[in-house]
């Protein structure tokens, strides 16, 4: 008993993991995109919070 | 910008009127910092630090010198490991945690924590939960699961606490004056509302008394749940958390924004999504479906982009401020807190490579893995956010810099004497484990090997002696400064109220869109991470055919049963995995490799994670009743130079046959297919083969009464990995 067997047990299996990285990389792909389309003031402003107090 | 009068009432200056609507006059209201928390839980972090490194030390030299399990059963390594763990993972960083957000989070959003009464009751019952931890873990009192071990009345009362703690939090983040919410909230956001997941879906168990209950899930799904919590745990409460005080204390410390706010915006989101992904990494070559495991080890490489994103973000922090670090002890834990986050990180990824994982899983090697992070990471911030926190608060300076760049280089090297020996060990005892004499026989018995790490269990215990050391310089010189200054109990500042209508910036920054509404952070963070386990999960549990059942393997029979709760009580998974990989040298060493089918009933899974001692889920049969009667009483006659320690009170405690027909019943509540009505049969049986354990022992000339708890442990130990070896055609698939 091999234990890639228990793989075809569950139809479609493969499409787990890829579902899985297709979401990781869109997500990750908006995340930077959006970083990169900052306002600057507004960053300025948030990244200064802990040195206010 | 913080006066320090003694007013406690809120009031509000005059407002100045203002026909502009832009105008920048506002009313400003007055609020106060309280300190009195943040100072309570400084206090039980290094008081619950020192009383967990404590007894890691104890520990740590029990296996080296078995005499010191003291011939008790509430000290031996089987309990004591357990609560070395949960004090130092709930107790020290858990409050290490309190203290930055109960510090941190009023001051960044420019508010008051929301509600004294429920800090009081998040801070005592907390430290309630701890002293139950306490008392229960060293009485036997467990789940069975690593790092989830507490039994289901303490399990309630955590989820109680979290949600106190929640509620405080939401509560002061929605009555915040400061509209942007600092990424180290995030932080703390996305570890509570993870933390509660875990927590909770980890802990689904049956109870059967008031202090014992079973897993909800068994085997195979148990084990994937289990460790699915287990890895999360590391991130949501030992990482996450940390890293929003590394957000939040290290700029502060350098007098210097954050590096990179942009890479702290991807580190967050793709850490949270990523972390989620990896717990099947931890269950490797076992009886796991190949599928999640893969799953496990590509999303722990990509784990890797998002951890060192977030390292280096940390030690940029201090790019132009390097000068600094020579004088502030501060800046130098912190900057070893960093880099011990990047190797652990790194070698995180690197041990979920199947081909490494071969080598350190069951080895030293995860103990010193998982150590760089607790004494690097969790310590090293930790101690370096106290020695900033205690002269703040007490209004004065370190009584002494020179004291804490001594605790520095003390617990540098308790850090490096600690590790090394154990990456050693793991090598050599990989290398001892697989070699084979050219006729093909194994070359080292299992205690050949043992006894050749035993002197770095001796290292080992010295480097983490040595740490402790450090914490308690650390103690002494926190204590000398208390007393140099005087406690501020509260500090006051002034903001204008946040405008009930927002206007938002011409061109607003996606992500600061999210900053300002907690509550969608809260929704997104749940909906990232839940996605991670539900992808994980659901197959493993809808699909019945995913864990093969093997017809051969039956339930447990009430003696067994009896016995296996001995062996949870003891800890022996502490020591022991019921796990056999696929290689032919754990093969040829324990017997055939273990299937998913093999431990369906099992509630809660002993596939355990290290091999102080051999692999057990083939040691039924293998020795005769007299073996283990004899193993148990007094390790080293069997087996010289073990360093098991005796078990003396098994052969003097009686079984508890009152609680086997509940314990029955709820098996079969659980999905064990005991007939029905089996419950009141179950004692005769149990009775009749404690009988005939007894008439099989006094045949080798040993007289005991078939009611001792040695008995139920021989019967279990005797039946492991049995179904399987009785009948092997039914599992050639």
């Amino acid at each position: 008993m091999k234990f890639s067997h228990y793989l075809e047990k569950i139809t479609g299996v493969g499409v787990y993991p890829m579902i899985s990285l297709l979401l990781f990389v869109f997500f990750f792909t908006v995340v930077t995109v959006l970083v990169f389309k900052q306002n600057k003031a507004e960053i300025d402003h948030i990244e200064n919070l802990p040195l206010d107090n | 910008m913080i006066a320090t009068h003694h007013r406690t009432e809120y009031y509000s200056t005059k407002p100045k009127q203002s026909t502009n609507q832009s105008a920048v006059y506002m009313e400003l209201q007055k609020f106060a910092y309280d300190n009195k928390m943040p100072r309570n839980f400084a206090i039980a972090t290094v008081v619950w630090g020192a009383v967990g490194m404590l007894v890691g030390v104890i520990i740590a030299f029990q296996l080296a010198f078995p005499v010191l399990n003291f011939g008790i059963q509430y000290t031996t390594f089987g309990r004591l490991r357990p609560l070395h763990t949960n004090a130092v993972i709930f107790a020290f960083v858990g409050n290490g945690i309190f203290t930055a957000v109960y510090y941190s989070l009023p001051r960044l959003l420019k508010t008051s924590m929301w509600n004294n009464t429920l800090s009081k009751i998040h801070f005592w019952g907390w430290q309630l939960i701890i002293v139950a931890a306490a008392i229960t873990l060293p009485l036997g009192i467990t789940g069975g699961k690593e790092y989830a071990e507490l039994e289901w009345p303490i399990d309630i009362a955590i989820t109680l606490v979290w949600v106190v703690f929640g509620i405080n939090m939401f509560g002061t983040i929605l009555t915040r004056r400061e509209r942007h919410l600092y990424v180290a909230i995030w932080f703390f956001i996305g570890s509570w509302v993870t933390v509660a997941m875990l927590h909770i879906v980890n802990s689904f168990e049956l109870p059967v008394s008031l202090w014992k209950s079973y897993s909800w899930y068994a085997g195979v799904q148990d084990a994937l749940v289990q460790w699915w919590y287990g890895h999360n745990a590391v991130a949501f409460f030992l990482t996450t958390p940390y890293l929003g005080l590394m957000y939040y204390f290290l700029p502060k410390a350098a007098g210097r924004p954050v590096y990179s706010y942009r890479l702290s915006i991807v580190h967050f989101w793709s850490l949270i999504f990523l972390y989620i992904w990896a717990g099947p990494h931890h269950l490797l070559y076992t009886a796991l479906p190949e599928w999640a495991q893969s799953l496990g080890t590509a999303f722990s490489i990509m784990l890797l982009l998002p951890s060192w994103g977030g390292m280096i973000n940390g030690l940029f922090t201090l790019r132009g401020a390097w000068d600094k670090v020579r004088e502030n002890p501060v800046l130098k834990f912190y900057v070893v807190a960093v880099t011990c986050y990047g190797m652990s990180t790194f070698e995180g990824p690197m041990l979920s490579l199947k081909n490494v994982n071969a080598i350190s899983h069951y080895s030293d090697w995860t103990v010193a893995h998982v150590h760089i992070g607790a004494l690097g990471w969790n310590g090293f911030l930790t101690f370096g956010m106290m020695y900033w926190l205690i002269p703040k608060m007490f209004n004065t300076k370190l009584h002494s810099i020179k004291l804490a760049a001594t605790h520095f280089w003390i617990g540098t090297l308790g850090i490096i004497l600690y590790a090394i020996p154990m990456y050693w060990a793991a090598f050599r005892s990989y290398f001892m484990m697989k070699a084979f004499t050219p006729s093909g026989q194994l070359q080292y018995q299992f205690i050949d090997i043992v006894q050749t790490v035993v002197p770095f269990y001796v290292l080992r215990a010295i480097g983490g002696t040595i740490y402790l050391l450090g914490v308690f310089l650390m103690v002494y010189n926190l204590i000398k400064t208390a007393k140099a200054g005087s406690f501020v109990a509260t500090e006051y500042n002034e903001a204008p109220a946040l405008e009930k209508v927002y206007k938002a910036p011409a061109n607003p920054f996606w992500h600061s869109v999210i900053e300002r509404k907690p509550m969608v952070m809260l929704t997104l963070s749940l909906i990232v991470v839940a996605i991670g386990g539900l992808v994980e999960m659901i197959p493993t549990f809808l699909v019945k055919s995913n864990v093969p059942t093997i017809a051969s393997v039956k339930p447990y029979t009430p003696l067994e049963l009896q016995g296996r709760d001995i062996y949870i009580r003891e800890g022996c998974y502490n020591c022991h995995s019921q796990m056999i990989r696929p290689f032919r040298y754990e093969v040829a060493r324990y017997g055939d490799y273990s299937k998913a089918g093999e431990s369906v009933y099992d509630h809660p899974f002993q596939w355990g994670s290290k091999r102080t001692g051999p692999d057990l889920a083939r040691i039924g049969a293998k020795y005769p009743d007299s073996w283990h009667f004899n193993h148990m009483l007094e390790p080293v006659s069997m087996s010289p130079g073990s360093i098991m320690p005796p078990y003396g009170w098994l052969f003097d405690q009686d079984i508890d046959v009152a609680s086997t027909n509940s314990k029955i019943h709820a098996m079969r509540k659980l999905g064990v297919p005991y007939a029905a009505g089996y419950e009141s049969e179950a004692n005769k049986d149990l009775a009749k083969q404690a009988q005939s354990i007894a008439d099989n022992l006094k045949k080798d000339k040993i007289d005991i009464s078939s009611k001792k708890e040695i008995i139920a442990m021989i019967a279990y130990l005797q039946r492991l990995g049995k179904d399987i070896k009785t009948d092997t055609t039914n599992y050639s698939k």
